[in-house]
C-alpha cells in the first residue's frame, strides 16, 4: 500500500462505480463464501477425490454428482502470463493493463488467475481467493514468499480495504469496544479516525487515554434520524471505512420480561439505528467508491453470534442480533462495490457477563481482528473462542445448533 | 475403432458468401436468409427444394434452426444446429453429407452467418459458457484475446516463436486478401506495422486479432448426379474429422484434436501432407494455425515457426494457405468464421476463386478450430476436398 494519501482535485468529477462483473453459476458462489471467510477451497469430488475447477456440478473425471467444497493445496506454477492491455468490460478499462495468467495447481486443475506483479512465467506461485467489488470470488496467484512491499501491487490494491491511509468512522463511541476499535484503527495506520458520540455532555471515560490528532469527535446518536442525517452532510463524503458499533445489551429471556421496553432499546442499537445509518451513510460512500485511490470501500458490522442461535438468558437480545444480522446480510448486496464485513462476536468481557463463565472476548482482542479481517479481505469471521465455536457448529447443521442451547 | 465408410456419391456446391461489414443493423436472420437465397440461386434450386437444413450461428437470440424454418417457410425433413464456432463448418458438413448419403435428405443447404450491433461482442462474451462467465470473463473481461494470449505466450517459451514468425502469417495472408473484394481488410501489411501494431494483451497485438463482423456464408451438399444433371461446380468429400476436448489432461493447450486423428484423415482420403495443394487453416489467431501446421502433420511439433520461416505462405506461393485472407484479413462474422476456409476451398477447386486462384489446386485440406470454453478450444476438425 501506497503511505501517503494522494490529495483530490476538488475540480475533478467524481467517476461513476462500476462493478466487476456479477454473473455465476450457482457452484461458482462458492469461491465467494469460502473467500469471505479467507479459506482456499475449491470442489473436490466424494467418488474419486479429484479437485475440480472451474466449478461444476459433476465430476470431469467420474462422473460423480457429489462436489464438496473444501480446502485444497494453494501453490502452484505459472505456465503462460499475460499483461491485458485492452478489455470488453467497463470496469476493468479502467484498470488496465492487468495481469492474468495460467497457473497448474499442485492440487490437479489450471486455473485463470490475477497475476501479482512479481510473478513470473514459469514460476511457483501461492494461489489465494479475494473477494472483488461486487463480492465475488476471484482467484489471485501471488509470490510463494509474502513480503511487506509484496501489497503495493495494483491487483492487490483493488481488491484490499486495509485501513491504512483510510478514514474511518466508529458510529457509536459509547459502544464497549469503541475506543479498542479507534486505538487499532491509529496503529493500523488510518488517516483519520470519527468518533461518533450522543450526548457529549456525558463523559466518555475509555477515551480519556487516547490523544491522537487523527481522532474526531462527531455528533451522531444513530437512535435520532435527525442527527443521523446532519452528521451524514458534515462528513459522509470523508468516510472510507465506516465501523457500525451501536450496541445495546441486556440480560433476559423472552418470559423474564414483563413488557417490550429494553427489547425495543436493542431492536433500536441492532437494527433501527444501523438502518439509518446505512440510509444516510450509504449512499454517500456508495457514490465515491469509483474513485480512483482510497475510495470508501468497507462498511463493518459488528454483532453477537447470538444472531445464529439464541443464547439462554439473552433471548430478547438476541432475537433483535438476527434482525441486525439479516439487514447486514442486504446491505451487502446494497451497498455493492463497498465490502460489508459481518463480524460475529462471542460474549464480552464486561459488566453484564461477569455471571458468564470464560472464555470471554476482551475488546482489544475483537479490534485486533476487526483490522487484520480488513487487511486480509476478509468478509464473514468469528471473533473469539465462543463466537468461532458456534459459528463452526451453525456450518456443520443449524438445525443441530439450535437443539443445542 | 470400426472402420468408416468413405463419402462416394456426395459432393459439395455452391460456395457463398454474403460480403461483410463491420456493424449491421440487421438480425442474424437476415444475414443467414440471404446466404441462403444466394446458394439456392447458384444451384438453380427453389427454397422447396430444401429438405435439409444446416445452422450456424451465435446471433440468433431466442432462435435456433427450428425459428428459421418457419422464418424463412421452410417444411425440411431433415434439420440440425450446430454450435461449434470456428468448427461449424467442417461438422456441418460431414453430418450433411451422411444425410445426404442415406437417404434422409437429398439437399442440405449449409449456412453459418452472424450479425454485428455496436457492443455485440461484449454482450456474447459475458455469457459465451458457463465457464467462461465463472472463471474467464470476470479476470480482466479479455475474451479470445485474453486466451489465446496465454497459449501464444507459453507456445513463444517452448518453441522459440517470434513475433516475426507470427508476422510472416498475417502479412502473406493480407497479401491473398488484397484481391479479394469482400474482405474488410484490404490496405497491404508490412512488418514493421504488424511489429509496431497496438498491443491487446501480451505477446497479441492489433494484427494478431480478427474483426468482428456481421456476415453470412453457405454451401450445399447433394448427390454427385444431382450436382451433374444442375450443371453445378462440385468438389468430392474424401475425408473429414471431428473430435471435443481432445488432450483435456493436458495442462495447456499445445496441441489440438486433429493429432489425435490425423492419420485416420490422410487414410481415409488415401493422401498425406504431401498431397495438400491448398490448405485453409482455422486463423483466429496465429499461434492456432502454427498448432494446426503441427497437428495435421506438415511439420513436427514445435517446427511450425521454422516451417514458416520456410515457405512462401501466398496464393503464389509454394504453400498456398488461407488464399482468401482468412478471418485475419476479411474479418470474423461470428460462426461464418467456420466456413471461411472450407466456402473458400470450393471456390479454389471449383475454379470461382474471388481473389487469386491457386494453379492446378486438386486437393485442399481445410481445418477447424472451435469454442474457448475456458482455457482452451474443444472443437477441431478437418475435412479434405478433391476436385471432381
Amino acid at each position: 500500500m501506497s503511505t501517503t494519501r494522494p490529495k483530490r482535485n476538488p475540480l475533478a468529477p467524481t467517476p461513476p462505480a462500476l462493478l466487476p462483473p456479477v454473473p455465476r453459476s450457482r457452484a461458482a458462489l462458492g469461491l465467494a463464501a469460502a473467500a469471505a471467510a479467507g479459506r482456499f477451497a475449491l470442489q473436490r469430488c466424494e467418488s474419486c477425490g479429484k479437485v475440480q475447477y472451474p466449478p461444476r456440478e459433476i465430476c470431469a473425471f467420474c462422473l460423480g454428482d457429489a462436489l464438496r467444497w473444501g480446502e485444497v493445496a494453494r501453490g502452484g506454477t505459472v505456465l503462460a502470463a499475460t499483461t491485458v492491455r485492452i478489455s470488453a468490460d467497463p470496469y476493468f478499462r479502467r484498470l488496465m493493463p492487468w495481469r492474468t495468467g495460467l497457473v497448474r495447481m499442485d492440487a490437479g486443475p489450471t486455473v485463470v488467475a490475477f497475476l501479482h506483479g512479481a510473478l513470473a512465467a514459469e514460476g511457483r506461485a501461492r494461489l489465494a481467493l479475494r473477494l472483488d467489488k461486487a463480492g465475488q470470488g476471484v482467484i489471485l496467484a501471488l509470490p510463494e514468499e509474502g513480503t511487506a512491499a509484496m501489497n503495493d501491487d495494483p491487483v492487490l490494491r483493488e481488491l484490499g480495504c486495509a485501513p491504512a491511509q483510510r478514514r474511518v468512522l466508529i458510529t457509536d463511541g459509547r459502544a464497549p469496544f469503541a475506543a479498542a476499535l479507534t486505538r487499532a484503527f491509529l496503529d493500523a495506520g488510518a488517516a483519520s479516525v470519527f468518533v461518533g458520540i450522543a450526548e457529549d455532555w456525558r463523559p466518555l471515560p475509555d477515551f480519556a487515554a487516547l490523544d491522537d490528532p487523527r481522532i474526531a469527535r462527531v455528533p451522531l446518536d444513530a437512535s435520532d434520524a435527525e442527527a443521523v442525517h446532519r452528521a451524514a452532510a458534515s462528513i459522509g463524503g470523508r468516510v472510507d471505512i465506516l465501523v457500525n458499533t451501536t450496541w445495546h445489551q441486556r440480560p433476559g429471556d423472552i418470559l423474564d420480561r414483563q413488557d417490550t421496553i429494553f427489547s425495543r432499546e436493542e431492536m433500536e442499537a441492532a437494527f433501527f439505528g444501523p438502518m439509518r445509518l446505512a440510509q444516510s451513510f450509504g449512499p454517500a460512500m456508495r457514490s465515491l467508491a469509483g474513485e480512483a485511490a482510497f475510495a470508501p470501500c468497507a462498511w463493518v458490522n459488528i454483532l453477537s453470534v447470538a444472531a445464529l442461535a439464541p443464547a439462554p438468558g439473552f433471548a430478547a437480545f438476541a432475537a433483535a442480533q438476527a434482525a441486525g444480522l439479516s439487514l447486514a446480510h442486504s446491505l451487502r448486496r446494497e451497498l455493492r462495490p463497498l465490502r460489508v464485513v459481518n463480524a460475529l462476536v462471542g460474549p464480552l468481557d464486561d459488566v453484564w457477563h461477569e455471571h458468564v463463565p470464560p472464555p470471554k472476548l476482551g475488546a482489544i482482542a475483537l479490534a485486533r481482528a476487526i483490522v487484520a479481517a480488513l487487511e486480509d479481505g476478509i468478509e464473514d469471521l468469528a471473533i473469539g473462542d465462543v463466537a468461532q465455536d458456534i459459528l463452526a457448529r451453525y456450518r456443520d447443521d443449524p438445525a443441530i445448533l439450535l437443539r443445542e442451547a | 475403432m470400426s472402420r468408416r465408410a468413405g463419402y462416394e456419391g456426395v459432393v459439395v456446391a455452391a460456395p457463398t458468401t454474403i460480403a461483410y461489414e463491420r456493424y449491421s443493423i440487421h438480425d442474424a436472420h437476415w444475414w443467414i436468409g440471404r446466404a441462403l437465397r444466394a446458394a439456392l440461386a447458384a444451384a438453380g434450386a427453389r427454397p422447396s427444394d430444401v429438405d435439409g437444413l444446416c445452422v450456424s450461428s451465435f446471433s440468433l437470440g431466442a432462435d435456433t434452426a427450428v425459428g428459421l424454418t418457419q422464418h424463412f417457410g421452410l417444411s425440411p425433413r431433415w434439420l440440425d444446429h450446430i454450435p461449434m464456432g470456428g468448427a461449424c463448418g467442417v461438422v456441418a458438413l460431414r453430418r450433411a453429407a451422411r444425410a445426404v448419403q442415406a437417404g434422409d435428405a437429398d439437399l442440405v443447404a449449409c449456412v453459418a452467418g452472424d450479425t454485428n450491433p455496436p457492443d455485440s461482442f461484449r454482450r456474447q462474451l459475458t455469457g459465451f459458457s458457463r465457464f467462461a462467465t465463472d472463471a474467464t470473463y470476470p479476470y480482466a473481461a479479455a475474451g479470445p484475446n485474453g486466451s489465446f494470449a496465454l497459449l501464444t505466450d507459453a507456445y513463444m517459451r517452448k518453441h522459440g516463436a517470434t513475433r516475426e514468425d507470427f508476422g510472416r502469417l498475417c502479412i502473406a495472408q493480407r497479401q491473398n486478401a488484397l484481391a479479394v473484394p469482400h474482405a474488410l481488410m484490404k490496405r497491404p501489411l508490412t512488418m514493421a506495422q504488424y511489429l509496431a501494431a497496438r498491443p491487446i494483451a501480451d505477446p497479441v497485438a492489433l494484427f494478431d486479432c480478427v474483426m468482428p463482423c456481421a456476415g453470412a456464408e453457405a454451401f450445399l451438399v447433394m448427390r454427385e448426379e444431382a450436382a451433374r444433371a444442375q450443371g453445378l461446380a462440385y468438389a468430392q468429400i474424401r475425408a473429414t474429422i471431428e473430435r471435443h476436448n481432445a488432450f483435456p489432461e493436458d495442462p495447456i493447450q499445445q496441441r489440438g484434436g486433429w493429432a489425435m486423428d490425423r492419420d485416420e484423415l490422410y487414410a481415409m482420403a488415401g493422401t498425406t501432407p504431401d498431397g495438400i495443394d491448398i490448405f485453409e487453416s482455422y486463423d483466429d489467431y496465429p499461434v492456432i494455425i502454427m498448432m494446426q501446421l503441427e497437428d495435421l502433420g506438415f511439420c513436427a511439433k514445435g517446427e511450425a515457426p521454422d516451417f514458416v520461416r520456410g515457405h512462401d505462405f501466398t496464393v503464389t506461393g509454394d504453400f498456398p494457405h488461407n488464399t482468401s485472407g482468412g478471418q485475419l484479413s476479411v474479418g470474423q462474422a461470428g460462426a461464418a468464421g467456420g466456413y471461411l476456409g472450407l466456402v473458400e476451398a470450393l471456390r479454389q477447386l471449383t475454379g470461382q476463386a474471388l481473389g487469386g486462384q491457386v494453379k492446378d489446386a486438386a486437393t485442399a485440406l481445410i481445418s477447424g478450430f472451435g469454442m474457448i470454453n475456458y482455457d482452451r478450444g474443444l472443437c477441431t476438425g478437418a475435412a479434405i476436398l478433391g476436385r471432381a
